[in-house]
């Protein structure tokens, strides 16, 4: 056992966990944020998206002691401050760019990792930035929509709804 | 998961020391050893990460011109980095994997895994690359020994990587559909001295330079001077993504296109 | 001016809220005090006799709590089969017990050897590695047609043979149809596969059991699409549980695509350990095991055959298929390539006779079963790649080809038992055309060509039958449920309303879309109106969400519901109004007496009902809340054109899909946006198919797609924007809301224009290729292009 601390969406949090413990299994058992999803255990499908240190890595790819010290953000801290949903949340309600709702949070954790390194980016780009996020229900379509309105790009000329 | 311990020592020679124990194992980034760990198919009993280890990253250019990177240096950050001084390099380690994977892996553990679909070891072989560890210097044609082999002791340690840097050079990776690991990678790199070519993903002994097509790049440094030349689909993999004879095809379209996009 | 609320409207999900903040509850985020942890022994081998399983030593291992092997579960029944087909000879199928755990022999990788409860999933996981299984390894059964052959190694050796059933439809058809080939002027063969896919919703399975001595309940939390379906085959045929003492959830849940349909083993044994345990037991399943537990989806192998007279005319289509069934029958798994998709083989056309024969095979492999589509996808693709072949043999337009052959006047009797109530297939051809820009193909190939590449152009239509289904035909067909759907509608005192429905929403938005209806019928905001699903406990006994079926049969129970509502409200507001009920008019959330200025407000009337001080309490009972059950008349067809363009990269074989059109009819639309979204998802799972996706075993039955590495998954990449257009409305003559359903539609509409559209660019570049099996992978096509 190794005790860890670290700062969740602002939060001090610290614990106590196995070597083995996932950063993904600290969230979700421990701290129980259950936002952070597990889709697979190859580290490819990127429903466990989180920032930590401002970058996005697989929660189910790291251990939770690597964290010690560091800034981790989850999708339970992506809100604004009074609970209104972010810009880029917003624009995934807007465009309908999700549905059951399991890959969302890695989703949007990808988004804000993309828009805070590249501000405008063209559909090619956002396409190869989610190569790490597998969506079963949208096809995509909507989700990179969402994610170039969240960018300030008008999206009405993409094809149809 | 079976049960170890994590240590995450600052420096190398602690690195080094902690990985004497028995079942002791670096760990890198974790984008490989964490996913083998989940499926039960390693048993350390004590993990070493190297992620605290401030001499082991970054990138810089040496007296010689060479490129170093430290051994814990993310893919993130090489192709960041390493873009002013290395283009080709720094574009390879762009499209490893996804950014997730890119913001912990590492190209030490790359290199230490040597996956035969993996990209870092083409661009270390084509570029003569020196592999770097806690106690010697590998050249990059002694160091990669078939798929998952490589020239690392027990408990050695990639510290840094050296690669010269080349006139021109470019990697093009074609991808497998399911695991956007390379289906067949090809990094040609041009030299004063001579072009080499380097094959990821597509032999069953892992990398390996193409030969004639480094003497024909050498004369004449054209996609054409490829022409009638292929390797031999003899010892290609063939599995479900593609028979050797579609690899031994491909390292011939992937050489052509990178010599085109290089020159 | 686009509405903004009611039917027609596309306000923003309501459920969104919950899932862009983390607030979503899945199953995995339930976690109940005292709970254990399950982890399966799994067999790593396809077809073994068991000789003994030595738990001894594991027993003993820290954290173990139990340990459960086949033995412990010999007195408790199998896992039903929810369907039973009758072959061509008037037999019933042959159908093995499907025991919860392996018992005496092994079938397929992944099949369950022995369950470990533990304390912790790795203590549990540890123990399994202490169990010693002495197995005799038998030869695998995995290649269909190897399997019918005579002395081929048996699945199940109680059984005849490997053929669960040798399906003729229409057998009376048969000899007319072979006729009509020996007749026809030309004739069009395609042997084909459809290749064999795994479902992969992104959220693995869960189960999670509880029970309750003080009251003998029993609880199973689980990733289902349909709670009710659960309860009643776990409760009456695997447990003996009976259902008043049997509980079953599925909260949020990550996408199902058919393959959370079905009553899974670790469901039984989850709710069986945690009784015998006395703790709740919890199993979350990995995507590893995912891909060797999750019943896989389509595995088809078929042979079409369309004949034609000197004018094009179709005149006969005959198929013979191979369909695998896997290891078991898992709970659907025999309806889908017999009523599910030999009732299509008509399609679009007007064929005059079909035969379709269906060859059901048993392999040394996972279960088999709906997957998005299911029978409908393997239908449509056999059909329309024929049709492609067939025009190019002719060298006739392919377009025009499917244009002359069309249904063209409703209803429409098929040669294969149905009848289409309505569609417009000519429309959405019209619509096709206009919206995927057919007219400037031909620029846009020469622009390809000009920078080396390939390009086609692949078109194709398809119908459905969806609206999943009318209780007395499936009935006659064989089904074992009914399949009619419930809804109840509970007006509270204030007027806010609560529906509880059989539906369940996981990905479809039922939750923002069925207040819609209820919003337009009454007159009240949307927000007045809430969704309950996925509760036994709490909904009326309905059938769940697969087929496309929610709304067209659980949303008319919600408006059957809602009409009892209105019209007991209706009779109340006369009361208070002092006038007749006849002349009382619900509109705005305003009851009026017509030709007058007289009303009263929707809340005023539902306060009335639960405080009836003034109120006609010798006619009518107070309180205001209905429930409905609705039982289709017939199925619902939706139908559409779509279109595919690829660019072929003729050095490596690699297609790229530059755009993807869709026309679709989906009857009357309630909410566009959720519809469009569906399309989309449906396509990509389509195009997945047609180029990516391939589950594969090798000759000894190992799984050799068993992960992301070797498995492809669509990524966002792979994909282009789609057109997507649903403004061709015929809309369903026989349900309350005229809708038609929209799930399947993409996955079943979109592989055989990819395909099309390959072949086109192959063709175009001068290579003689007729078909390429799908995926279409880039070696794949490059082998194509490189033996033609
Ligand atoms: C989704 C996904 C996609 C990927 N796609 C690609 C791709 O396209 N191309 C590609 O090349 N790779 C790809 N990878 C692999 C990725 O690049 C890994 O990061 C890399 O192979 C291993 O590096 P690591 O730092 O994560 O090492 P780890 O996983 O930590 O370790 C790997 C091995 O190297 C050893 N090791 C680690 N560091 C050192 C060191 N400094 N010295 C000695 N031994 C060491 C470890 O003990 C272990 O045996 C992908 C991985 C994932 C999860
Ligand atoms: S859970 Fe799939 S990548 Fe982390
Ligand atoms: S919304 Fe369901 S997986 Fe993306």
């Amino acid at each position: 056992m190794a005790s860890v601390s670290m700062t969740v969406n602002g939060r001090e949090v610290s614990g106590d966990v196995e070597g083995r413990m996932l950063l993904s299994s600290f969230l979700r058992d421990d701290l129980r944020l259950t936002g952070t999803h597990v889709g697979c255990d190859t580290s490819q499908c990127g429903a466990c998206v989180v920032h930590v240190n401002g970058e996005a890595v697989k929660a189910c790819t790291m251990f939770a002691v690597e964290a010690d010290g560091a800034e981790v953000a989850t999708i339970e801290g992506e809100a604004n401050a009074d609970g209104s949903l972010s810009v880029i949340q917003q624009a995934f309600q807007d465009h309908h760019g999700l549905q059951c709702g399991f890959c969302t949070s890695g989703m949007v954790m990808s988004a804000a990792a993309l828009l805070k390194e590249n501000p405008k980016p063209s559909e090619t780009e956002v396409r190869e930035y989610l190569e790490g996020n597998i969506c079963r229900c949208t096809g995509y379509h909507n989700i990179v929509k969402a994610i170039m309105a969240a960018s300030g790009q008008d999206v009405a000329a993409i094809a149809a709804e | 998961m079976y049960a170890f311990d994590i240590e995450r020592p600052s420096t190398i020679a602690d690195a080094v020391a902690a990985l004497q124990g028995e079942d002791a194992q670096a760990l890198g980034g974790g984008q490989t050893l964490i996913p083998t760990l989940k499926q039960r198919l390693a048993a350390p009993s004590k993990l070493v990460s190297l992620s605290g280890i401030g001499e082991m990253q970054g990138v810089c250019v040496g007296d010689d011109g060479a490129v170093c990177i430290g051994g814990a240096t993310t893919h993130a950050t090489v192709s960041r980095e390493a873009a002013a001084h290395y283009p080709g390099l720094a574009a390879l380690a762009s499209h490893i994997g996804d950014p997730a994977v890119r913001n912990r892996g590492t190209i030490g553990g790359s290199l230490a895994n040597n996956d035969p679909a993996a990209c870092y070891p083409a661009a270390a072989l084509a570029s003569g690359a020196t592999i770097v560890t806690n106690n010697r210097e590998i050249a990059a044609d002694d160091y990669f020994q078939g798929m998952f082999s490589t020239a690392l002791d027990e408990g050695e340690v990639i510290t840094e990587v050296r690669f010269p840097v080349p006139q021109a050079a470019n990697y093009q990776k074609f991808l497998q559909p399911a695991s956007r690991f390379a289906l067949v990678g090809v990094f040609v790199a041009k030299y004063a001295d001579g072009v080499r070519v380097a094959v990821t993903g597509a032999s069953e002994n892992g990398v390996f330079r193409w030969a004639e097509a480094e003497a024909a790049l050498s004369a004449n440094f054209a996609a054409s001077a490829l022409d009638g030349l292929t390797v031999d689909a003899d010892g290609m993999i063939g599995d479900l993504h593609g028979s050797g004879t579609y690899r031994a095809h491909l390292v011939g379209v992937n050489t052509k296109r990178a010599v085109e996009a290089a020159s | 001016m686009p509405k903004d609320s009611g039917i027609g409207a596309s306000p923003k999900r309501r459920e969104d809220l919950r899932f862009l903040t983390g607030a979503g509850k899945y199953t995995d985020d339930i976690n109940i005090h005292g709970q254990t942890y399950v982890h399966f022994l799994r067999a790593d081998v396809a077809h073994a006799t068991i000789n003994s399983i030595d738990t001894s030593a594991a027993a003993t291992m820290p954290g173990v709590v139990h340990i459960f092997t086949g033995a412990d579960f010999e007195a408790v029944g199998g896992i039903p089969c929810g369907w039973q087909i009758t072959d061509r000879f008037g037999e019933p199928m042959q159908e093995p017990r499907h025991p919860v755990i392996a018992h005496g022999t092994i079938r397929h990788v992944g099949e369950i050897v022995a369950a470990v409860v533990g304390e912790s999933l790795e203590q549990a996981r540890d123990a399994a590695e202490a169990i010693v299984l002495d197995l005799t390894e038998k030869p695998a059964v995995v290649d269909m047609k190897a399997a019918a052959a005579d002395g081929s190694t048996k699945v199940h050796d109680d059984l005849t043979s490997n053929i669960c059933y040798d399906w003729g439809f229409v057998e009376e058809n048969r000899d007319a149809v072979d006729q009509a080939i020996k007749d026809a002027a030309h004739v069009t063969t395609l042997e084909l596969v459809n290749n064999r896919l795994v479902a992969n919703p992104m959220e693995p399975r869960v189960a999670v059991g509880e029970y309750s001595r003080s009251d003998d309940m029993h609880t199973l939390h689980t990733t289902s699409q349909n709670p009710h379906v659960i309860r009643l085959l776990m409760g009456a045929f695997v447990l003996g549980i009976p259902e008043h003492k049997l509980r079953v959830v599925a909260p949020d849940v990550g996408g199902g695509f058919g393959t959370k349909i079905f009553h899974y083993a670790e469901e039984a044994f989850c709710t069986f350990a945690a009784k015998a345990v006395n703790r709740p037991v919890k199993w979350t399943s990995t995507r590893s095991e995912a891909f060797m537990s999750d019943a896989h989806g389509r595995d088809h192998v078929t042979k079409i055959e369309l004949a034609m007279d000197a004018d094009n005319n179709f005149t006969a289509v005959r198929t013979e298929t191979y369909a695998n069934m896997g290891a078991y029958l898992s709970t659907f798994a025999s309806s889908v390539p017999t009523w599910l998709h030999g009732t299509l083989m008509a399609g679009n056309y007007k064929t005059p006779l079909i035969y379709v024969n269906v060859k059901a095979m048993f392999t040394n492999t996972v279960p088999v079963d709906a997957y998005r589509g299911a029978g409908r996808p393997e239908a449509t693709f056999q059909l329309e790649r024929v049709i492609d072949k067939a025009a190019r043999e002719r060298g006739v337009d392919p377009i025009a080809l499917r244009r002359q052959n069309f249904v063209t006047e409703f209803p429409y009797a098929t040669p294969v038992a149905v009848e289409y109530d309505t569609g417009d297939y000519e429309a959405t051809m019209a619509k096709l055309e206009e919206i995927a820009d057919i007219g400037g193909f031909a620029t846009r190939r020469a622009e390809s060509e000009a920078k080396g590449k390939l390009r086609g152009l692949g078109v194709n239509c398809y119908i459905e039958a969806c609206g999943i289904a009318p209780s007395n035909l499936v009935g006659q067909l064989g089904a074992r449920a009914g399949l009619y759907d419930a809804a109840t509608v509970r007006v509270n005192a204030t007027g806010s309303i609560s529906v509880m429905v059989g539906a369940h929403s996981h990905g479809q938005g039922h939750e923002t879309s069925f207040p819609q209806v209820i919003s337009e019928m009454i007159g009240i905001p949307e927000d007045q109106i809430d969704i309950v699903h996925g509760d036994t406990s709490k909904i009326p006994f309905g059938m769940g969400t697969y087929g496309s079926r929610s709304l067209a049969v659980c949303g008319s129970a919600m408006v059957r519901a809602a009409e009892k509502v209105i019209n007991k409200a209706k009779k109340i507001a006369a009361h208070l109004l002092e006038a007749s009920d006849a002349d009382i008019e619900l509109k705005d959330g305003q009851f009026s007496v017509a030709g007058t200025d007289k009303s009263v407000a929707w809340g005023d009337v539902t306060l009335a009902a639960y405080v009836p001080h003034n109120y006609p309490l010798e006619d009518i009972e107070p309180g205001l809340e209905e429930t409905a059950f609705y039982d289709p008349a017939n199925f619902t067809y939706p139908a559409g054109a779509y279109a595919c363009e690829v660019e072929v990269d003729p050095d490596t074989g690699k297609v790229t899909i530059e755009r993807f059109s869709a026309a679709d009819d989906f009857g009357n639309v309630i909410n566009p946006m959720i519809v469009s979204g569906q399309v989309h998802g449906g396509i990509a799972q389509g195009v997945g198919q047609a180029l990516l996706e391939n589950c594969a075993y090798d000759e000894d039955g190992q799984l050799i797609s068993a992960s992301y590495m070797d498995y492809a998954m669509p990524r966002a990449d792979d994909l282009p924007f789609y057109t997507v257009d649903h403004s061709c409305q015929t809309p369903c003559t026989h349900n309350p809301l005229g809708v038609k359903g929209c799930g399947e539609a993409g996955a079943i509409g979109s592989p055989p224009s990819v395909v099309n559209a390959v072949v086109d660019a192959l063709q175009s570049g001068g290579k003689n290729v007729t078909h390429i099996d799908m995926p279409l992978t880039p070696s794949r096509v490059w082998d194509a292009m490189n033996n033609a």
